[in-house]
């Protein structure tokens, strides 16, 4: 039975072109050197957000069993959709019982922070072995100075466009600004090839495209001090250049759900829009299969990172998912041990080219990752961690930053304005209400 | 216990519990117990439960804090409250109406001898039987902006140019949503009809068809006064589930386009489960507790028995 599940093992790590040693060996001379020795006879709950690439999930399994392997710690891993992580980890927090670890989303670990595992030391290790943090994902490990998630890794979205519309609409490259992004977008909606960006209750796309506008024209929810600071001539700069953008799009962007910019371009309706790498991918899959029109649409896909508005820096919204523990653990060495056998080169190398850039690495060493430069279009999505801004903008990292998004504060403060539901005053008003409901 | 009992006995007559044992005003109590220990477990404490949250300031992951009527008092001036305040209503009162004016319709049609009675009872059923989220995700596709089948036929037909923008377009939205619910819920109004209108015993009509009744009179003073109870039933239960319908609008417009078609119980959802805000959650389906009672009470008087029911007179 052994001696199958070496074999498999060899097997598997030949497949991923490791050189130099199979995963066992390698996971125990990481066990051996790692500094936290898990506990005798110690087992781990893990519960993580389902995937959505098989790959992903695949590597992941494997990097679990090699764990188990090579430490003899048992790892039990249960899945839940996004929406459930939340609740669930929050009930564990308030219980004290319930898995050792949670890997979530955005700000979970800022939720409870006096109940995660103080992570000071996994950080820090992490830090000096693999390059240092990349600034972007970091706020989402920390609470009031202190490391208490590690966060491994951040799903970026980016311009999908074509490339033969865009070259049609007289760009040979894709605009770095906003007046040529608009520019772009008014001659795409006139050769009949338009841009569609979701308008609806789009948890992703909705809320990643709209912060960039307003944070790109300096607008934020939220100022330095946690204080509401919406109602600002920047917000109303945001919402006219957005009206403008609005008029130029396909048809029903404002009933547009996560999925609706996905099918639209698939479907050869749409040209250019914000998404993860999830639509090439698709194409590209299809393609392979023997699909000869998904073949071309995949050649003539391209992404770009998303222009830089008048503020001069980036100011991208990327999804975080940090890992935690909870100090109510028996445990803990057994489950820092399992983070930083995570996040090691060993196994955190193939478990990114297995996401094929869906998520994007959070320490500098994997940034010469071979996902990034083994397709010229997956590019763009290594630079969301170094690209994006908190969910709280310039405001200090919060639930209640995580729960304005999550109720559409700022999505339906433009849904309003650019469907003429409400003029200017009256939207930035409205969005100003909720958002003081919510910091109260 | 035995030992107990014989010890209590010989200290001089039968205790208290003894008596309360074997009491006969007691032993509906007894009975009744478990059924009320159910009900107050699962459905009197949770709805207490909900409406202290109401409350509070809880959060998810934090306990809250007694805050009194700060929610209710925030939801007061908040317009996506008020909005799906009036949706809700809207929503119920005009799918309601038509339902049971469809459901009618067909209970009537259903009753008659049609060829191939029990295959067309059984297909007008089927919109109740497919699980409301997959005929929900149907109707997102049939209503869809990009793939939607009737502004494609349209167009096919030359009848428009371009494609109908049915859920992001407020009214569009709302109408469309309307329309699902109806499909799905006038089998249940149907069905249930239909099952009271075979209680209406045949000599009435008989009897009334002699005495020259037209087919107007038969239906308004044999047919509708006998199928009132039932009908009391059956449009409260209509009522209650589309007021409190969350799936179709969950998987269909999520509240959007821009919060026009949230009820209030999909804003409780996303402002308490989502949002984080429990208290504020609880505020909003507390608030929907009033226009429930109302609903039952309409039922409470309908299904009173009418005197004539019993052999009295009608007064």
């Amino acid at each position: 039975m052994t001696d199958f599940t070496r074999r498999t093992l060899i097997r598997s790590a030949a497949a991923a072109g490791l050189a130099g040693g199979t995963l066992l060996d390698l996971a125990r001379a990481f066990a051996q050197e790692s500094p936290w020795k898990p506990e005798a006879g110690a087992s781990l709950n893990v519960l993580r957000w389902k995937q959505f690439v098989e790959a992903e999930n695949t590597s992941f399994v494997k990097m679990v069993d090699a764990f188990s392997k090579a430490t003899g710690v048992k790892v039990n891993v249960s899945y839940e959709s996004f929406d459930d992580i939340q609740p669930k980890a929050s009930v564990a927090a308030n219980t004290g019982q319930g898995p050792d670890l949670v890997w979530g989303l955005h700000s979970l670990p800022q939720l409870f922070p006096e109940k995660c595992l103080p992570m000071d030391d996994v950080a820090d290790y992490l830090a000096k072995t693999y390059g240092g943090w990349i600034k972007g994902p970091e706020p989402y490990g920390k609470a009031n100075g202190k490391w208490v998630a590690i966060p491994v890794a951040v799903n970026g979205g980016y311009m999908n466009y074509r490339i033969s519309s865009m070259n049609k609409a007289g760009f040979k490259t894709f605009p770095t600004d906003f007046p040529g992004f608009l520019e772009l977008c008014k001659a795409l909606k006139k050769n009949n090839t338009p841009a569609g960006f979701a308008l609806g209750h789009a948890t992703g796309d909705a809320n990643s495209w709209l912060h960039w506008i307003l944070w790109g024209h300096g607008g934020y929810l939220i100022d330095k001090d946690n204080k509401v600071s919406i109602n600002s001539p920047e917000t109303a700069k945001a919402l006219e250049y957005c009206k403008q953008l609005y008029g130029t799009f396909i048809e029903g962007t404002p009933s547009w759900n996560d999925a609706s910019n996905n099918k639209a371009f698939l479907a050869g309706d749409l040209h250019l829009t914000l998404n993860g790498i999830s639509i090439y991918v698709a194409a590209k899959t299809a393609g392979a299969k023997g699909d000869e029109k998904m073949k071309a649409m995949a050649e003539d896909i391209d992404h770009a990172l998303n222009p830089v508005g008048p503020v001069g820096h980036p100011t991208e919204l990327q999804l975080a998912f940090p890992i935690l523990g909870f100090n109510f653990t028996k445990v803990p060495n057994a489950a820092k041990a399992f983070i930083a056998f995570m996040m090691s080169a060993q196994q955190y190398n193939p478990w990114l080219e297995g996401a094929q850039g869906y998520l994007t690495q959070t320490l500098h060493a994997y940034d010469t990752n071979p996902v990034w430069t083994a397709d010229p279009k997956n590019k763009v999505f290594g630079e969301a961690s170094a690209r994006t801004l908190p969910i709280s903008g310039v405001g200090p990292l919060s639930p209640q930053a995580a729960a304005a998004a999550a109720d559409f504060i700022v999505v339906d403060m433009f849904a309003r304005y650019c469907t003429g539901q409400e003029d200017l005053k009256t939207t930035i008003k409205t969005a100003e209400r909720a958002a003081q409901r919510t910091f109260r | 216990m035995t030992d107990a009992t014989a010890i209590a006995t010989t200290a001089g007559g039968r205790t208290t519990w003894e008596r309360l044992r074997s009491h006969r005003d007691w032993l509906g109590f007894w009975f009744m117990a478990p059924a009320a220990a159910i009900l107050i477990l699962f459905l009197a404490y949770p709805l207490g439960l909900g409406v202290w949250l109401s409350f509070t300031d809880a959060k998810i992951g934090r306990p809250g804090h007694f805050i009194g009527l700060d929610n209710y008092d925030w939801l007061s001036d908040d317009s996506v409250f008020w909005g799906s305040v009036f949706f809700t209503c809207f929503y119920t009162l005009v799918a309601s109406s038509i339902k049971f004016a469809i459901g009618l319709y067909l209970a009537l049609l259903l009753n008659k001898n049609l060829p191939f009675k029990a295959l067309l009872r059984s297909i007008v059923l089927i919109p109740f039987v497919v699980p409301t989220v997959l005929s929900a995700i149907a109707f997102w596709w049939i209503f869809d902006s990009q793939f939607s089948i009737i502004s494609w036929s349209l167009v096919k037909l030359g009848l428009i140019d371009r494609y109908i923008d049915f859920l992001g377009n407020p009214w569009n939205a709302r109408w469309c949503l309307i329309f699902a619910n109806i499909w799905r819920g006038v089998p249940f109004v149907a069905i249930t009809l239909l099952a009271g209108l075979q209680t209406v015993s045949p000599s009435l009509y008989e009897a009334a068809t002699i005495d020259g009744a037209s087919r107007w009179q038969n239906f308004r003073h044999i047919t509708y006064p006998l199928l009132t109870p039932i009908i009391a039933v059956v449009m409260t239960f209509s009522v209650l589930f589309t007021f409190t319908d969350f799936q179709l609008i969950w998987a269909m417009t999520r509240g959007g386009p821009v919060n026009a078609t949230h009820l209030m119980a999909t804003l409780s959802f996303q402002r308490a489960i989502l949002g984080g805000s429990l208290g504020e959650g609880a505020a909003i389906s507390t608030a929907m507790i009033p226009f429930l009672l109302a609903a039952i009470m309409v039922s409470w008087f309908g299904l009173q028995k009418r005197k004539w029911q019993q052999g009295g007179d009608n007064d």
